[in-house]
């Protein structure tokens, strides 16, 4: 049962001119469900992480209080547990049960108490494996169970989730958002503040919304229908997933598809995906959208369809639309890689994976140049996509510097220096808010309207519904 | 781990029985005490429960090593004793330079043998835990080296990432020799960059849960270090000692001191 | 687990811990990575092993970054150990040996930082240590490996050609590769990263 309070409270990293979060005035009692809103930039994990004590004092400045329980956060680490977004980055050990047993040996629990709160707490969120299960062979969304699991084993009185769906599909983010409900029912002690961009999902877990302000400050702070009625379409417009806010919907094509540019013929690699049951063609001018559960082999086909693997079974062939040249040639697994990169986009699901330069507008030169176009031209398509893509300002940061939404906007504008015919994505809009995720299903839209083929992965329904011309299904 | 009488044995035992028959073997250059070692090494196996073919695929970078030191040693030899065997050029191959190779690449193997049954049937937990309790290895740091041994597994998939990612920006290598080396170097930059953010994501994670409360660590698992462990890293010496004391009735013990 | 009786910025932080754990399990994989390239293009070096000892240098990075990075008592010493253990774990050719050889080489780098009481960080320290790294390795190669070859023709070639690469690679190597891990961000929780522009 513990009691949060903040006053005032900013802080801004070491090394940053801007603050990360300020002039946050909050209360929340015991026992209370809060879900905590905000665009990109307004510095929810920032204070999810100063609540849970992780901010060391030497790391940054301070203004204004946080208490828990009237104690500094960082004396009262015991009270608080916390579940990260990343489930990679916040599991310590192979083993399910030894996972959830390390925050209790950390705190000095006698070894014979370990095993029967371990086994408490993996039934209390509904995990479905016994205590040997290895951790990397547990799907996403079963990870941050064993994650939740190992939070709540340590009995804290303040539970903060900070995005804990945002890596995951829907067939985890359900198995999440029901471990938190089953582990929180009838618990009318364990005070909830909880992140998440999936704001439908999360309303059923809470009775209070708070709403951070870009500059700084609440902006709103209340029962859930009173601020969505009242500030619902300000807060779409910033960035917010504010339910039942229109999105765009594609509807009809504005021109007819064009020629087809890859053909996969009945692809498949195993053992990861299977052969496709027939042809299926990419076209200029029309985006595709391959779609199935997780496993089903869509990064596989990702990656086919992208040139970067070769099939087992089928093949993939170009055609001369798409190589640009009279003859067909090999199959885009076999091209070099400069004929590559001016004929195929490829963005990642992570950003991070494709970064090779040390600035922004480098990485975005990178292409370009090894297409050989002159230094002048690349200069120009560098500043166009820089504009474009609102990363003007970040030029000459670092790319591992950038944030998320803004290192997806990069790595999509990397694929599009060369000016590439064929556009390949996976999972664009991953953890995007919704400004971000208007901008890039705009921007598709047009390149689709503008004559290139677009495939995209995803799971995100939405994104299917404002861009999709053709669906394929795994 | 399962089956094998041995590979239940405890890990610090284990790797200690590993460390002891390897470094001993190390004393001598002739062909005989290796041989001798090699021959008590494959009898042992199947108490480690492996089997002959899977070690035969843990070894295979092994053999070849071998075939290599093989070749170079006959190139490089410092004495050419004996009877001459083959004479091409510069190439002389002479009974005694045959058996310094033969030597050292039994060597390498006898050296290596040890190491991989350990690792093939030790578990990392279990060993860091056993390094805690058993050797009073500072909990923090066994525990914090075991949760960043824990991404291996994902580095290795995001090479492959890293890998495909630059080609689909327009960037390989061809044949060049110093351009693939660049290349790895950059794509082995990339890896580093990854695995240092995932681990102070980690780290932060670790915290979260206590591990820096600075109160005594209890353990959830138990390592016992009992007689038969003792008795497995005696043994080993024993099996070494016996191997080189084989070479020296023989009279064939050749010291790499001296 | 009682504080140490160093003084506050002596002691290892978690993030410390696990992210020498993290550099030396990268490079334990790259070792090993490495370790089948080694054997696969041993043939090539025939003509004169000792060059392809020019890239020796590579498996003495870990104790020099390690300290650099971290920039705590210890770091040299740790990150290579880790580094050779996880390169065992993974069935490296050279066995549990390689645990060993890593501890001579972790030692000979940990030296010179001690001599400096860990304050200086910079690029004659680094190459020092490189050195330092290097000649433990080239010791231990000599006594497990070259005994029977020629003195001349390989032995001495092959021992400067480590410590050489050692004191580039592993020296000026590991200052440049610093400064490049600084300027991605990933180091704003250590000293190195601390210099990096404010943005």
């Amino acid at each position: 049962m513990s009691r949060l309070e903040l006053r005032g409270f900013g802080w801004r990293h070491a090394g940053r001119r801007a603050w990360a979060v300020r002039e946050v005035d909050l209360s929340v009692d015991a026992g209370e469900r809060v879900l905590l809103l905000g665009p990109s930039g307004a510095g929810k994990s920032t204070l999810l992480a100063a609540i849970a004590g992780l901010l060391p004092a030497d790391s940054g400045e301070q203004a204004g209080t946080v208490t828990v329980d009237g104690l500094d956060p960082r004396k009262a680490r015991e009270r608080v547990g916390i579940v990260f977004q990343d489930p990679q980055s916040q599991l310590v050990m192979a083993r399910s049960g030894d996972d959830v047993a390390f925050g209790l040996e950390n705190r000095g629990v006698p070894a014979e108490q370990i095993w029967p709160r371990v086994d408490a707490a993996l039934a209390r969120v509904g995990f479905r494996y016994g205590r040997d299960r290895p951790t990397a062979a547990l799907s996403g969304g079963e990870q941050q169970r064993l994650a939740l699991a190992g939070a709540l084993a340590l009995r804290p009185g303040l539970l903060l989730l900070d995005e804990p769906t945002a890596n995951l599909d829907p067939a985890g983010a359900d198995l999440v958002r029901d471990a938190v409900a089953g582990a929180l029912d009838g618990d009318r002690d364990t005070t909830l503040v909880i992140v998440e961009h999936r704001v439908a999902q999360a309303l059923p877990l809470v009775d209070r919304v708070v709403v951070l302000s870009a500059g700084g400050g609440v902006r709103a702070d209340g029962k859930p229908d009173e601020i969505f009625d009242r500030y619902g379409r300000q807060l779409a417009a910033d960035g917010v997933w504010v339910p039942d806010q229109p999105l765009p919907q594609r509807n009809g094509s504005a021109a007819p598809a064009g020629e087809p540019l890859l053909i996969a013929d009945r692809v498949g690699l195993a053992p990861r995906l299977a052969p496709l049951a027939d042809e299926v063609p990419v076209r200029g001018g029309e985006a595709l959208a391959v779609l199935g559960p997780n496993g089903a082999g869509k990064t596989t086909l990702a990656l086919l369809l992208g040139g970067l693997v070769a099939a087992t079974d089928g093949a993939v062939r170009a055609t001369a639309a798409l190589t640009g040249d009279g003859r067909v040639g090999p199959a885009p697994h076999r091209w070099r890689a400069p004929e590559l990169v001016r004929r195929i986009g490829n963005v990642f699901q992570n950003p991070e994976h494709q970064f090779v330069a040390t600035t922004v507008a480098d990485e975005l030169a990178l292409g370009p140049r090894r297409c050989g176009l002159p230094e002048s031209a690349v200069a120009r398509v560098v500043d166009e996509l820089l504009q474009r893509l609102r990363l003007d300002r970040l030029a000459a940061a670092n790319p591992y510097t950038l944030s998320g939404g803004e290192a997806r906007r990069l790595s999509v504008a990397t694929a599009l220096a060369s000016a590439p015919r064929l556009l390949v994505l996976d999972e664009p809009t991953f953890g995007q808010d919704r400004r971000t995720w208007l901008e890039l299903v705009a921007l598709l839209g047009e390149l689709r309207d503008a004559g290139h083929g677009i495939v995209t992965v995803t799971h995100d329904v939405d994104l299917v519904a404002a861009l999709a011309d053709r669906r394929l299904t795994l | 781990m399962t089956g094998g009488a041995l590979a239940r044995r405890n890990p610090v035992a284990k790797l200690a029985a590993a460390l002891v028959f390897s470094v001993l073997l190390l004393a001598t250059l002739d062909p005989l005490a290796p041989a001798v070692a090699i021959a008590v090494e494959l009898a042992v196996v199947p108490l480690f429960g492996l089997g002959y073919r899977a070690l035969l695929r843990r070894m295979a970078p092994l053999l070849l090593s071998a075939a290599g030191v093989l070749v170079t040693l006959t190139l490089f030899a410092a004495e050419r004793t004996g009877p001459v065997l083959l004479a091409a050029g510069p190439v002389l191959v002479t009974s005694g330079v045959l058996v310094t190779a033969l030597g050292l690449a039994l060597r390498l193997l006898a050296v290596a043998l040890p190491g991989v049954l350990v690792f093939a049937t030790t578990d990392p937990t279990d060993l860091a835990d056993a390094l805690v309790q058993n050797v009073k290895a500072p909990p923090r740091f066994a525990i914090g080296a075991l949760a960043a041994f824990r991404l291996v597994p994902m580095l290795a998939a995001e090479w492959q990432l890293l890998a495909m990612a630059r080609r689909a920006r327009g960037i390989d290598a061809g044949r060049n020799p110093v351009r693939r080396l660049r290349l790895f170097a950059a794509t082995a930059f990339g890896l580093l960059v990854l695995a240092i953010r995932r681990g102070t994501r980690l780290a932060t994670a670790m915290d979260a849960r206590g591990f820096d409360a600075g109160i005594p660590r209890t353990s959830a698992r138990r390592q016992r270090f009992g007689a038969a462990d003792a008795a497995l890293v005696v043994g080993a010496a024993i099996a070494a000692g016996g191997s080189l004391a084989v070479s020296f009735a023989a009279g064939v013990f050749r010291p790499v001191i001296g | 687990m009682p504080q140490q009786s160093l003084p506050a910025d002596r002691s290892w932080r978690t993030v410390d811990i696990v992210v020498a754990s993290v550099i030396a399990v990268a490079f334990g994989v790259v070792f090993w990575l490495w370790g089948l390239i080694w054997t696969a293009t041993e043939a090539a070096f025939t003509f004169f092993p000792p060059a392809q000892a020019v890239l020796y240098g590579v498996w003495l990075v870990p104790a020099v970054l390690g300290a650099l990075v971290i920039r705590k008592p210890g770091a040299a010493l740790f990150c290579e150990l880790v580094a050779a253990i996880v390169s065992a774990a993974l069935g490296s050719q050279w066995g549990a040996v390689v645990i060993v050889q890593g501890l001579a080489q972790g030692v000979g780098a940990e030296l010179v930082f001690l001599a400096v009481a860990y304050r200086s960080f910079r690029l004659p320290v680094a190459l020092a240590a490189g050195a330092a790294a290097g000649l433990g390795a080239a010791i231990f190669d000599q006594i497990r490996y070259y005994a029977p070859y020629d003195l001349v023709s390989f032995r001495i070639p092959i021992f400067i050609v480590t410590v050489v690469s050692a004191i580039v690679l592993a020296g000026a190597g590991s200052v440049a590769l610093t400064r490049a891990l600084a300027r991605t961000g990933v180091l704003d929780r250590f000293p190195a990263g601390r210099d990096r522009a404010t943005v």
